[in-house]
């Protein structure tokens, strides 16, 4: 009750200079900060993000280089000097593991970036752009959702990879830091994965054109872009931030099934999925090979999950306490 | 009830004809072909095989030469094994949908029994065995998941098979239908649980307590209906998932299913095999969707059709 009262008493000008006024943002915020298991979970985040985005400029954290090979040291056990001991070909497991977290990441963060960019348009598009339009994108929406979308991913995947094309195959210029195949790997699952915030976009769309605030907007002379972008753009935030906050364990999951069966990284690159998979042939000799990328999947799938369900709490106004 | 089916089906026929479709025009977008291999073969014997599949007519020509076949219900030939592919994926069918069967019961009694349980028991002990699976659930993907039973179970206490699938063995069935099937349990629990708490502070339950029921009547003859109805509403979906999501488990388990026919049809650009095992998965997904809206009807008989 307690953060929604400053709201009310601001409508009274006695009492807005002693309490604080607070935006709905604000009081999302507080209310994220209240929730013990979210706050934690957004740490540990922060800290492997943080940490991750590091390895790939310093050698402090990751000591060793993924890709040097050592065959002095082939699976070894944990020591002071290789932390979860090497893999079969004498590489650091710890350094290699920090490579696959970042690259897993990368295709999270970098899939949502995309399902944001095509779920907004179309969402929007198809709220705002008439019966047409709309019919068009529920008809292709039934459609994703009857297709497998596993089997799409990598149907996907596979005409994407294989070709010389700049920036997303093997041609020149690269981007550093995200080859053309992590930016396939991206484009194969947000291609499938787009729906959701598109349809989600779509109602928000829907139901607030008809809402009060926009109307008077309306009538006092301001101009559809304008209403668009921001009357009614950001109130359809708080559940696509949720939306997203879910969808990058599911794509991070997606890649790793996909490196799994082999149609991910080529190696020496690995991300999670291919480090597990590598692991699972090596399991009888080393058990830390398949351990720690195992661990590392389920640490950012389980800190996903609950700053998703934190946020969701905090940014849907129907659970206000 | 009967013409809601009839209707439904009829629908089913351009939402596969749309689904052949893509699938057709996004297989022939895979760069290389069925004989483009490790081993060149000679360009001309090359040309002579894609006469004779027909491969070597334009796309359209192709395209409707396979829409005409569809019909008549020959999905062609399989490149890599020389059989017809209906035959082949009539060969791994078994394994795929005994094995999302399996996976789906367990995931449904284990929720529900959970679900119930930690709802009258609620912050119970089974309301915090509820919720470590559940966490459990969502934090390990289903095939590392197996992979860590595999280990721990079978190599180290041998109590179950490595790989394999045989219908009716426990020792080959348990670990891939728990694995397939933990996840989905966990989210029928977590929704059974909610829904039940809901039912359980209503008044007719109230009612039924204070005629003197025990409380296993309540639950079993008063509540459990009522409480089933979200249950169902993401039962179609999960059903979906465990039929494709069964294919990663094939692959973990080695298990001849059409799953793991798929990814080695990708492989081999075995366009035949592509395209029937996406279609047999489309067409699973979207009857067990059915299955669940008819049933809504059993459950709760104020929903007409």
């Amino acid at each position: 009750m307690a953060t929604s009262q400053p709201q009310t008493m601001s409508l009274e000008p006695a009492f807005s200079a002693a309490t604080a006024q607070r935006g709905l943002w604000g009081q999302a915020w507080q209310r994220l900060l209240r929730n013990r298991l979210a706050v934690g979970a957004g740490l540990v985040l922060g800290i492997i993000i943080v940490v991750a985005i590091l390895t790939s400029f310093t050698n402090v954290v990751a000591r060793y280089d993924p890709a040097t090979v050592n065959y002095q040291e082939v699976n070894a056990g944990p020591s002071a000097s290789h932390f979860f001991g090497t893999d079969n070909l004498g590489r650091d497991t710890w350094s290699r593991s920090w490579q696959g977290m970042r690259i897993s990441l990368k295709i999270g963060f970098g899939t949502q970036i995309v399902v944001l960019a095509i779920g907004i348009l179309v969402g929007a598009g198809a709220a705002l752009g008439g019966r047409f339009t709309d019919g068009l994108l529920m008809r292709f929406t039934d459609l994703t959702y009857a297709f497998p979308d596993l089997l799409a991913i990598i149907l996907l995947r596979a005409i994407l990879t294989g070709r010389d094309w700049p920036l997303i195959g093997t041609g020149d210029p690269q981007i550093p830091g995200l080859s053309g195949i992590v930016i396939q790997m991206i484009l194969a699952i947000a291609l499938v994965s787009w729906v959701t915030i598109a349809r989600l976009v779509r109602g928000q769309m829907l139901s607030l054109k008809g809402a009060d605030y926009v109307l008077a907007a309306r009538s006092m002379g301001a101009s559809t872009p304008r209403i668009v972008f921001t009357h009614m753009l950001p109130n359809t935030l708080g559940p696509v931030i949720v939306a997203v906050t879910f969808g990058i364990p599911l794509a991070i999951f997606a890649e790793a099934v996909l490196g799994f069966i082999g149609f991910s990284l080529q190696p020496p690159a690995a991300s999670l999925g291919t480090l597990i998979n590598d692991g699972y042939a090596y399991y009888r000799v080393n058990q830390w090979m398949l351990l720690v990328p195992t661990v590392g999947i389920a640490i950012l799938m389980l800190c996903f999950t609950f700053l998703g369900d934190g946020l969701r709490d905090a940014l849907d106004p129907r659970t206000r306490r | 009830m009967a013409a809601y089916i009839f209707r439904r089906l009829i629908v089913l026929i351009p939402l596969l004809w749309a689904v052949a479709t893509i699938t057709f025009f996004l297989m022939h977008a895979v760069p290389g072909g069925p004989f483009v291999g490790e081993k060149s073969m000679p360009p001309v014997l090359i040309q002579h095989m894609e006469a004779k599949y027909g491969l070597d007519k334009n796309l359209g020509q192709q395209y409707v030469t396979f829409l005409d076949n569809l019909l008549h219900g020959d999905l062609g030939i399989s490149y890599a094994t020389q059989q017809p592919v209906t035959q082949v994926i009539r060969h791994g069918f078994p394994a795929t949908i005994q094995l999302g069967i399996t996976a789906f019961i367990f995931a449904i009694v284990v929720g529900l029994v959970l679900g119930v349980l930690s709802a009258v028991n609620q912050n119970g002990v089974f309301d915090y065995i509820s919720v470590f699976i559940a966490t459990i659930g969502a934090a390990i993907p289903s095939f590392v998941l197996a992979l860590l039973l595999v280990l721990l179970l079978s190599l180290h206490f041998h109590w179950f098979d490595v790989i394999g699938w045989k219908f009716g063995n426990y020792k080959s069935m348990t670990l891939p239908v728990v694995a397939l099937g933990l996840l989905p349990a966990a989210y029928i629990a977590r929704i059974t649980r909610a829904s039940m708490l809901d039912v359980l502070r209503q008044d007719y339950i109230r009612t039924a307590r204070a005629k003197g029921l025990r409380p296993l009547q309540i639950v079993n003859r008063h509540a459990m209906r009522n409480a089933l109805v979200p249950v169902l509403t993401v039962a179609g979906p999960i059903f979906a998932g465990l039929i494709t999501g069964s294919f990663i488990i094939e692959y973990t388990f080695a298990i001849p299913g059409i799953g793991t026919a798929f990814v080695d049809a990708v492989n081999l650009r075995d366009y035949g095999m592509i395209m029937g095992t996406v279609l047999l998965y489309a067409f699973a997904i979207a009857i067990c969707n059915m299955l669940v809206d008819v049933s809504y009807g059993i459950v709760d008989p104020r929903i007409r059709y």
